[in-house]
């Protein structure tokens, strides 16, 4: 029996436990933002995005569509992941998971590979939503795969920290509303910033989101605010640092165990 | 003695806040034994237990579950290992049968229908199979937990006060779950304020009081050495005071005179008894009714505890 080196039923318990939380909310989890996001294409898309000139040589309605996908990957994925640990931490079914003989490697690969999952999905499902609205074209297929797991992946584990940090419900809120959306609209969603003026420019140089977008986009259409190397230099950073993290909080029990 | 199943090595613990829970622990259970573990609110059995699952990590101090030690060896140590906690939490969405069957797996063992039927059904939980947990009710919901401990057929089980503010049929169910375990060479920890329940279940007994084990006895031993009996005389006429004729016998005049107690060792070659009522004859204190009782569990506990803590004071 101590010959067991790796739980990976555990692993495939956590994540379908996840899963099927997923799926006992899909309205919320797929219907709602896809309802979001369509009224984004309505306003922005059509309503503005009619008025606006081709952002780069591209429709203003299509250059959205990257940075909107990157918005709804990073709330689903912080949001799912952070919930997901949270709350056995708070009614206390915690002490299952602590007691059961799972490695943290496999807590984490369970709780952050389903969010993952939950998040491409909604991705995808945005993606189709908007190819309902406008011509879309992925120039570069592979790297837009990879960028969207790459995201969601780092993002999730970033929700599963904010999770175990979070000593209440607010704590779930505060970083996803005060730091993920504000981030996410001034980076770049919405406009390329080399619309906006010199100095706000190099301020925005320093949102890392704005390195997520622009390379996503850059996968779409070929154009990119900041280098294609930039963005992927950003993205595997935020990963690692996540990564670390992790390997901090199990090292140390923080927040997990007394 | 074979190796201890669950064994216990100078396990202290502190916490973040200061508070020694544990003090120097050291603990040998084997295989197959009813363990309970007593003590006050606060002594430090849920600590204990904590530690040993995996809930909380020890200050100092070792623990090792059929030779795998909690920490170097938690996998196996763990896959052994079932918890009943004493909070009740359970799943919130999920079905009866959904959440026992992610406990199995959790825990890394293939899927086994009849088994967890079998569970279900000697929990009475099998009729609610698919229901959600929120709609049960505080009882249903520890029998829940209870099948979650046990649907990865650990050998080691422990029950945290598994039948605090629970009805009297799950206390029997819990009773007859705890035999039939036993009968399969389950080795069971349990803590508990019923001192009744301990004395019917348990084979050895540690008392606990703040975070220092001040006693490990078998169950019958312990009754024996300490368990006194005594011997109440109902008097036909209340009496003043003593007849010192009497004075060789410990006696107590209570209830206004009218009981005479008498402690005595069961244990002794002579209790003393015979002699003393034909004392009473020749004195002609008149009785009318006789009887003996032997101190219980809980009594013995209270006092064992009370005297503890009066010697630290001093
Ligand atoms: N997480 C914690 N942080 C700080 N102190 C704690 C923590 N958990 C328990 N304690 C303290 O440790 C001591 C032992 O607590 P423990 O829960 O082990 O007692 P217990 O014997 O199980 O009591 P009870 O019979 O009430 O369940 C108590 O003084 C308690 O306040
Ligand atoms: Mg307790």
């Amino acid at each position: 029996m101590s010959s067991v080196r790796f739980n990976g039923r555990g692993v495939w318990a956590i994540y379908k436990f996840e899963m099927a939380r997923f799926r006992r909310t899909w309205m919320q989890s797929l219907v709602t933002p896809v309802i979001t996001t369509s009224l984004y294409f309505v306003v922005f898309g059509a309503a503005i995005g009619s008025r606006m000139s081709e952002v780069g040589g591209v429709p203003y309605g299509a250059f959205i569509v990257p940075g909107l996908i990157m918005l709804s990957l990073l709330t689903e994925g912080l949001s799912s992941a952070s919930f997901g640990i949270f709350f056995p931490k708070f009614t206390g079914t915690i002490y299952e998971l602590l007691s059961a003989p799972v490695s943290a490697f496999e807590i984490v690969l369970g709780y952050v590979g389903a969010a993952a999952t939950k998040s491409v999905i909604l991705g995808l499902v945005i993606l189709a939503t908007a190819s309902l609205f406008v011509p879309l074209k992925i120039m570069h297929p592979a790297a837009m795969v990879a960028f969207l797991l790459l995201t969601a992946v780092s993002f999730s584990l970033f929700g599963f920290i904010t999770g175990i940090w979070a000593k209440g419900f607010e704590h779930l809120q505060f970083v996803p509303m005060l730091v993920i959306t504000p981030l996410t609209f001034l980076g770049g969603a919405f406009y390329s910033i080399d619309m906006l003026p010199p100095a706000w420019r190099t301020i925005t140089l320093f949102n890392p989101v704005v390195y997520l977008i622009s390379g996503f986009r850059w996968s779409f259409y070929g154009s990119s605010d900041v280098s294609v190397g930039w963005s992927l230099a950003a993205t595997l950073g935020f990963f690692a640092l996540c990564l670390v993290l992790i390997v901090w909080i199990f090292k140390t029990g923080y927040r997990l165990k007394n | 003695m074979a190796a201890p199943i669950l064994d216990i090595r100078n396990l202290s613990k502190t916490y973040a806040s200061g508070l020694t829970a544990l003090a120097d622990v050291s603990l040998q259970i084997s295989k197959g034994e009813i363990f309970a573990l007593l003590g006050p609110n606060g002594a430090g059995k849920t600590t204990l237990i904590s530690i040993v699952c995996g809930i909380a990590t020890a200050s100092s101090g070792t623990a090792s579950v059929a030779g795998h030690d909690i920490v170097g060896g938690y996998r196996a140590a763990r896959t052994l290992i079932g918890l009943v906690p004493q909070e009740l939490s359970t799943d919130t969405w999920e079905t009866v049968l959904a959440t026992v069957n992610y406990s199995r797996e959790l825990f890394g063992r293939a899927p086994n229908r009849a088994f967890v039927e079998k569970t279900l059904r000697d929990l009475s939980l099998w009729e609610k199979r698919n229901d959600r947990i929120m709609t049960l009710s505080g009882g249903m919901k520890r029998r829940v937990m209870i099948a979650k401990a046990l649907a990865h057929e650990p050998e080691v089980l422990f029950l945290d006060e598994p039948t605090a503010g629970v009805d009297v049929e799950l206390r029997r169910d819990m009773w007859a779950l705890v035999h039939e375990m036993r009968s399969r060479g389950v080795t069971i920890i349990l803590t508990t304020h019923y001192i009744d329940e301990a004395e019917e279940m348990a084979d050895r007994i540690g008392v606990i009081s703040r975070g220092k084990l001040i006693l490990v006895e078998e169950k019958l031993a312990l009754m024996r050495q300490l368990g006194k009996k005594q011997l109440t005389v109902q008097l036909t006429e209340p009496l003043q005071q003593l007849p010192t004729g009497l004075a060789d016998w410990p006696l107590e005049l209570t209830n206004d005179g009218t009981q005479l107690q008498f402690r005595f060792d069961a244990n002794a070659e002579r209790t003393g008894i015979p002699g003393l009522l034909r004392r009473l004859d020749e004195l002609g204190v008149g009785y009318k009714d006789l009887h003996t009782a032997q101190s219980s569990l809980e009594e013995i506990f209270v006092s064992l505890v009370s005297e503890r803590e009066s010697g630290r004071h001093v």
